[in-house]
């Protein structure tokens, strides 16, 4: 019960703040000058209509190099910590219907190709790495779930997964030798604004962050499903 | 209508507080955490919203000349967007964490980790 | 959205609180939506929505065979 007490009255505190903040607030009717500079500049200096993406891969992009930094800490760490200990053997109860074995093995393909769409178009509508990067991995996600005796290689994952994290630090370093400094996207041309090979550099960062991001995600998934399931023969 | 915008994140965060506070069950637990991300995510997107605005994009509606006064600020959807995507790898580290803890013990509740005290 | 939060804390079942927990994530990105951020919509449904709730379950099912 002190416990209760305790608990509610921190919370009647933090409410008491919060109603304070709500009182004085105004949505304002002008964008800051940060944005302002974005909104005025930004289709000159960068060349994508789509400023979400602008900001994210170009004018904060050591932001996005810490967020892919942190999934793959996350991935390790969770595929070092699910395979260790001892793994019981069980083959699954019933197997999956046909029509669910045909319908899925329809069907992933579709996903992954609408995935790669959404990622490599992110520069013009909305979009982009993160999005496609999650489709992509949902289509895998399909697949386990009709099948489970599915089994992802874990090897072209890997590979997949690093090589684009390389070539993702190394289009940055090219940036500093190149054009004005890290992750600059002057290295390529930029094309005619509209166009899906314009902004220079934008498409392919954000395809090998969409890459990596679903190739992350897929691991950390088939880790789960293999706790289930008798261990990845690696 | 961002007034009920901001009432609801505020209440999402307060109950996801309250979630994560007073219960025993370590799933319990994580789906707290997941309400308090999900409500601090709505706060922040909402602080950016400007009266009368439309999405970033420019296109034929909004050209290049005149975009300074029709969007909305794109810098915190762009923060929002980098955390949902930490808040999923935080929310599968705990829940692995919490596997391996059941393994061990074979109960849920924490008040019978006592090991550390 | 906060009477499908509440539902999620409260109720004793754990399969109710996930399928709450998902819902309250399908809500939220209709509210980005409304607050013109197309972006982070598409995000909040795709992780949110989707993924997470996936995990919980695959966890869900282990405890439970287990059990």
């Amino acid at each position: 019960m002190i416990r209760n007490f305790f608990i509610l009255i921190i919370l009647a505190g933090l409410a008491a703040v919060f109603v304070s903040l709500f009182w004085n607030f105004g949505s304002s009717d002008t964008l800051s000058p940060l944005a302002e500079h974005y909104a005025n500049n930004g289709a000159d200096e960068v060349g994508a209509p789509n400023l979400v993406t602008s900001v994210i891969v170009t004018y904060r992009g050591l932001d996005t190099l810490g967020e892919v930094t942190i999934l793959f800490l996350v991935a390790a760490i969770v595929s070092f910590f699910l395979k260790t200990g001892k793994q019981e053997e069980s083959a699954p109860k019933r197997e999956s219907s046909e029509i669910i074995l045909t319908a899925s093995k329809l069907l992933m393909p579709i996903v992954m190709v609408m995935g790669i769409y959404v990622f490599i178009n992110g520069h013009l509508t909305p979009g982009g790495g993160f999005q496609g990067g999650a489709i992509v991995a949902s289509s895998f996600v399909l697949m386990l779930m009709a099948n489970p005796r599915f089994e992802i290689n874990h090897r072209i994952i890997a590979i997949v997964e690093s090589v684009s994290g390389m070539a993702f630090v190394f289009i940055g370093v090219l940036g500093i030798l190149l054009a004005g400094g890290f992750l600059d996207n002057k290295i390529l041309p930029l094309g005619n604004y509209g166009e899906i090979f314009s902004a220079g550099a934008i498409p392919i960062i954000y395809s090998l962050v969409g890459l990596k991001v679903g190739s992350e995600i897929s691991n950390i998934l088939s880790n789960f499903q293999g706790v289930q399931m008798k261990k990845c023969n690696d | 209508m961002e007034t009920i915008a901001l009432i609801t994140a505020f209440a999402l965060i307060l109950i996801g507080l309250y979630g994560i506070l007073s219960n025993k069950n370590i799933l319990k637990i994580i789906i707290g955490f997941s309400l308090f991300d999900t409500g601090l995510h709505v706060l922040i997107v909402t602080v950016g919203y400007i009266k009368g605005g439309t999405a970033p994009i420019l296109d034929k509606v909004v050209g290049t000349s005149n975009a300074a006064s029709k969007i909305v600020d794109p810098v915190p959807q762009a923060l929002v967007l980098t955390a949902i995507v930490i808040g999923l790898g935080v929310t599968a580290l705990m829940l692995a964490y919490a596997l391996k803890l059941y393994q061990a013990k074979k109960s849920l509740k924490i008040t019978d980790f006592k090991e550390m005290k | 959205m906060l009477v499908m939060a509440i539902t999620a804390i409260v109720h004793k079942k754990l399969t109710v609180a996930v399928i709450a927990t998902g819902i309250v994530s399908l809500m939220a990105s209709v509210m980005y939506l409304l607050m013109a951020a197309p972006d982070v919509a598409m995000t909040e449904a795709a992780i949110g929505s989707g993924l997470s709730t996936i995990i919980f379950f695959y966890v869900l099912n282990k405890i439970r065979k287990a059990k």
